[in-house]
């Protein structure tokens, strides 16, 4: 039987043997966090490392055309612009400004309804509802996109003499869009309820009306915070591949379409990598160059973005 | 409590509060309160705390209207009308009895938009020029401007807590209202700045009616012409500040100025 | 000073339509999202009603031996293989003894999908005993013949560029009089797994592929999620490390779903070798995403639970461990399975990162493990979407429904699990 002095505890050294080890495994387990973001930088750098000795840098960052399958024929990389990315890049921010052109005024305004004008028992109905467009899968967004709506958009559009390549990335364009409102939705309602009640009641107390508080008084208070939401949400838009790659498509194969406006990065990541071909051809390598451009970018965005939405928080606390 | 009016009766209300009940849902936070705010005079609400003190005071500008559970019965008389009348616009009501609170809450504005952000919105300035007028003004008469008149573009959070109430009641003032209600302004001074804005009050009471709600006392006691001691959402008593703390005629009165309650 | 009244005040009016405005600008934003939420719901559904039934056609099927099992052994793996093609053909040529030229004769048997074969061929393998008999066997019929008895001639099309020519027409019609052509509950479409046919396609290879990637992931990310959320949350010291720890999970939540596939693809296909297109690799691109949200979920189920319940513990003298494990954990549970069934609906609804690791092969075979060739719902959704015949459009839009009900039933369930297990503290 143990004695029951404090200062020496029988089972002592091996509880802490247990003890350290469980910590240890939590540590681990813990820190897988950062041995993935490690694995995505390295496999993204090594790759793209090997392509760039096979393209220059300047080419591929600044180059005007884009055209994979020249590589392929001869073995010298072909002349110059062929792997350019800016029609890619041009293209993701085509569809992503008419993502968050839509995005950013519903999503603020259902916001501000929500947490200012709406009952409790509205708000317990209405968000969830906003909740469920945010669960859909993007595939089906794409699916929905490429059957519905880009026929509806050619078929109005060319009774106007619109050009058709806008309108696909129209249609990607309003998929996308819908699919952010409640994403910038819940940001923004989550910034605005952090903006302290004694601002609205200073407000109020002066004889101002909702709106007037809203616009005037919350807005600006709480702009560091929706500027936050924003990018985040311009991030999420750049990274999206299925309702593009599928808008884009439309019933044709995946090889890509040759209206640059329609291309985005991920839609030709996809298209260089589905398909059978070795692993370390240049149309992958030239996916993984891709990707890690477009690590960097969306990487950049979301630090700006939750260093602001830090920033504003700690501001309110 | 009705005083009989006589013509030589100079002494006039500007505000009557009669008969209210307040309800928090089920909770009946104050009691069939009738109460006088007589004109260019300080009307202090003392009791213990809890005892429905605020949530008065906040019936005077109809502030609960924001709260969905918050239930108003009786009347509530200003400039002759009941302002819980259909046809009182809440906005208009506002522009002419304001507010200061219990923590200064200066907008995250300039001092100068603070303080022109009720001129602006009730359209009060017709040109920039008499906008500045009015925001110099309103600081001077809050005792503030001396202090910020090469600063006016600084933000208004950036000031000390007592600058930041009087930049708070400057702000109140720069509607023009008549009447100001003010929650407990000084609880969250020290007291230097609480001497300061107790000095101020006695010359905003020449042109404005305030009813205080206070904590202390000794403030009552000491910055207040009526009081009204409230306990358990009951109006116990109210008259002369120097009767209420002298000649208390409740037995609750007695208990909380000698500190028996509260 | 300017005239003011309770009831009036310069601007008064204008102030309050402006005030209304802006309110009605909130309604109008919702409505628009909702709208477009149940046009989606509506279309998709309207488009995809249709697959939930199929066209057959019933033919007098006379099992020759003479063509299935010359030789009389009733060998099931030979009949599963025997030229039932032929069967189908004699039935027809005998119900329609009238037409006699080569292509009519193949506009004739076009009738009848060349599924029907196969389902001949599975009906023999079952039953060896069919050999000789004549019995009257519902076959699929084609996807043009699905199409026009579901939705009849398009009268804008021209009729030269019409799939069912004028004689094939009159067939069904006669069929139809017989009772021969009928609308039956697609059955295939729930056991079926893919195929060049649309009529054939179903989708339980997809499903059950999408379920095998699923228990990977939910192995994998479930343990090591909750575990790294106790570490985060009840053992870490604010320091250097948890801070960079909770920067990457943060940072890890807002990367592309697709940069998940391509590193899915470097480490586990390309240096680990591990078998391309299983729901292995699938299920483990899968955990790294859903890390972050059952990590986050976690964690707040952790800072839910009061300091006084480990006071509790640690006072009568349990150990950090015990007071963490036997306590808290079991207290948090219900949260951390909450967030972990939301992770695990959205690791569902994942399309991008499975074509990288090519999980877009076409697959016929339902698959029985993690390591043979899967595809997943999305995925199948995803290629369905893609070919042009009519029919896949409606089996498209049918999976679509599937799929979401699962994710219905998925989000009910950690509603319902919050609301029952939640504690009032």
């Amino acid at each position: 039987m143990q004695t029951n002095s404090i200062l020496h505890h029988g089972r002592g050294k091996h509880a802490k043997w247990l003890e350290k080890a469980v910590v240890f495994l939590l540590l681990v387990c813990a820190s897988l966090a950062i041995f993935t973001t490690i694995g995505i930088v390295f496999s993204l750098v090594v790759e793209a490392s090997q392509f760039l000795q096979k393209v220059s840098i300047i080419e591929f960052l600044f180059g005007l055309h884009w055209n994979p399958q020249t590589a392929i024929r001869a073995d010298q990389v072909g002349s110059s612009g062929q792997f350019g990315v800016v029609p890619l890049v041009t293209g993701t921010l085509l569809i992503s400004a008419i993502a968050m052109t839509i995005a950013t005024p519903l999503g603020l305004m259902s916001a501000v309804y929500l947490s200012e004008y709406a009952s409790s028992k509205t708000r317990s109905i209405i968000k969830p509802l906003l909740e469920l467009l945010a669960g859909i899968p993007t595939v089906v967004y794409g699916f929905f996109a490429a059957l519905m709506i880009a026929p509806f958009i050619r078929d109005t559009g060319v009774g106007m003499g619109f050009n058709i390549s806008s309108e696909s990335a129209l249609a990607a364009g309003i998929a996308m869009g819908i699919m952010i409102v409640p994403l910038v939705s819940s940001l923004s309602d989550d910034v605005m309820n952090a903006v302290p009640q004694a601002l609205r009641d200073a407000a109020y107390a002066l004889g101002a009306t909702q709106a007037e508080t809203i616009k005037q008084v919350i807005f600006p208070a709480a702009l560091p915070g929706i500027a936050g939401s924003l990018l985040l949400a311009t991030s999420r838009a750049i990274g999206e591949t299925m309702i593009v790659v599928m808008a884009a498509g439309l019933a044709a194969k995946l090889t890509a379409n040759p209206f640059e406006a329609v291309t985005t990065m991920t839609v030709q990541i996809v298209t260089l990598l589905t398909g059978d071909q070795e692993f370390d051809s240049a149309k992958t390598l030239a996916a993984f160059a891709i990707a890690l451009l477009l690590f960097t970018i969306t990487l950049v965005l979301n630090i700006i973005a939750l260093r602001i939405v830090e920033h504003f928080k700690e501001q309110y606390d | 409590m009705k005083k009989p009016k006589k013509k030589s009766d100079v002494v006039e209300n500007v505000m009557t509060v009669r008969n209210v009940d307040v309800f928090y849902g089920s909770n009946h936070a104050v009691k069939d309160v009738s109460l006088d705010i007589r004109k260019n005079q300080i009307t202090a609400l003392i009791g213990p705390s809890g005892c429905g003190k605020s949530t008065l005071l906040r019936c005077l500008n109809r502030m609960n209207d924001n709260i969905e559970i918050c239930k108003i019965t009786g009347e509530v008389k200003y400039d002759g009308q009941d302002i819980y009348d259909k046809n009182v616009d809440v906005v208009a009501l506002r522009a002419r009895i304001g507010m200061v609170f219990q923590k200064p809450n200066p907008f995250p504005k300039s001092i100068y938009d603070n303080v022109a952000y009720g001129p602006r919105i009730h359209r009060l300035a017709e040109n920039k020029q008499q906008l500045d007028d009015i925001v110099e003004n309103s600081l001077k008469k809050a005792g503030l401007f001396a202090e910020v008149a090469d600063r006016l573009a600084d933000p208004g959070t950036g000031l000390s807590g007592g600058q930041q109430q009087r930049l708070c009641i400057a702000r109140a003032i720069a509607v023009e209202p008549e009447v100001i209600l003010m929650d407990e302004p000084c609880s969250a001074l020290d007291p230097i700045a609480t001497a300061v804005i107790e000095e101020l009050m006695e010359d905003m009471r020449l042109n404005y009616s305030i009813v205080i709600v206070t904590h202390s006392m000794q403030q009552a006691a000491r910055i207040s012409q009526r009081t009204a001691f409230f306990h358990m959402g009951e109006l116990v008593e109210q008259g002369a500040t120097s009767k209420i703390f002298t000649l208390p005629k409740d037995e609750r009165t007695k208990s909380y100025i000698t500190g028996r309650i509260g | 000073m300017t005239e003011r009244s309770l009831t009036d005040m310069a601007g008064l009016a204008a102030r309050h339509r402006a005030e209304k405005r802006f309110r009605w600008y909130g309604i109008i934003a919702i409505t628009i999202s909702l709208g477009f939420l149940a046009v989606m719901v509506v279309s998709i559904g309207s488009r995809g009603i249709g697959a939930f039934s199929q066209t057959r056609i019933a033919l007098s099927i006379h099992f020759d031996e003479a063509i299935v099992d010359p030789l009389g052994k009733r060998n099931t793996a030979e009949l599963s293989r025997s030229n039932t093609n032929a069967l189908i053909r004699a039935s027809l040529n005998e119900l329609f003894g009238q037409v006699q030229l080569p292509s009519e004769r193949r506009a004739l048997y076009a009738l009848v999908s060349i599924g029907g074969a196969y389902e001949l061929q599975a009906a023999l393998e079952k039953r060896p005993n069919l050999v000789g008999q004549t019995k009257t066997m519902w076959l699929t019929a084609s996807d043009d013949v699905d199409i026009f008895v579901k939705k009849g001639i398009n009268p804008a099309l021209d009729p030269a560029l019409r799939r069912l020519k004028p004689n094939q027409i009159s067939w069904l019609e006669s069929l139809q009089q017989q009772g021969q052509l009928q609308r039956k509950f697609n059955t295939s479409f729930f056991t079926n797994g893919d195929s060049r046919e649309p009529e054939m396609a179903g989708f339980l290879g997809a499903l059950v592929g999408s379920a095998l990637s699923l228990l990977v992931c939910f192995a994998i990310s479930f343990p090591i999620g909750v575990l790294s959320a106790v570490y985060l949350q009840e053992y870490a010291k604010k320091g250097r490390l948890s801070r960079i720890i909770e920067v990457n999970i943060n940072n890890l939540a807002a990367v592309p779903s697709i940069v998940f596939g391509l590193l899915g693809l470097f480490i586990f296909i390309n240096i680990l070798h591990l078998p391309r297109s299983t729901p292995l690799v699938g299920g483990l691109v899968l955990a790294l995403m859903t890390l972050p949200t059952i990590i986050i979920a976690s964690r707040a189920a952790l800072r839910a639970v009061p300091p006084s319940i480990r006071e509790a513990a640690i006072g009568l003298g349990a150990s950090k461990t015990q007071t963490t494990f036997h306590h808290v954990v079991p207290l948090a549970m219900p949260g951390m399975l909450t967030g972990t069934i939301i992770g695990m609906a959205q690791a569902l609804g994942e399309t991008a990162p499975l074509l990288m690791i090519g999980m877009v092969a076409f697959v016929v075979d339902i698959p029985t493990g993690i390591l043979e060739t899967a595809t997943s719902l999305p995925v199948q959704i995803f290629l369905w979407a893609d070919s042009p015949e009519r029919a896949f459009v409606e089996r498209t839009a049918a999976a679509i429904m599937v799929l979401l009900s699962f994710l219905v039933v998925m989000n009910l369930a950690a509603v319902l699990l919050r609301r029952r297990l939640e504690r009032r503290w």
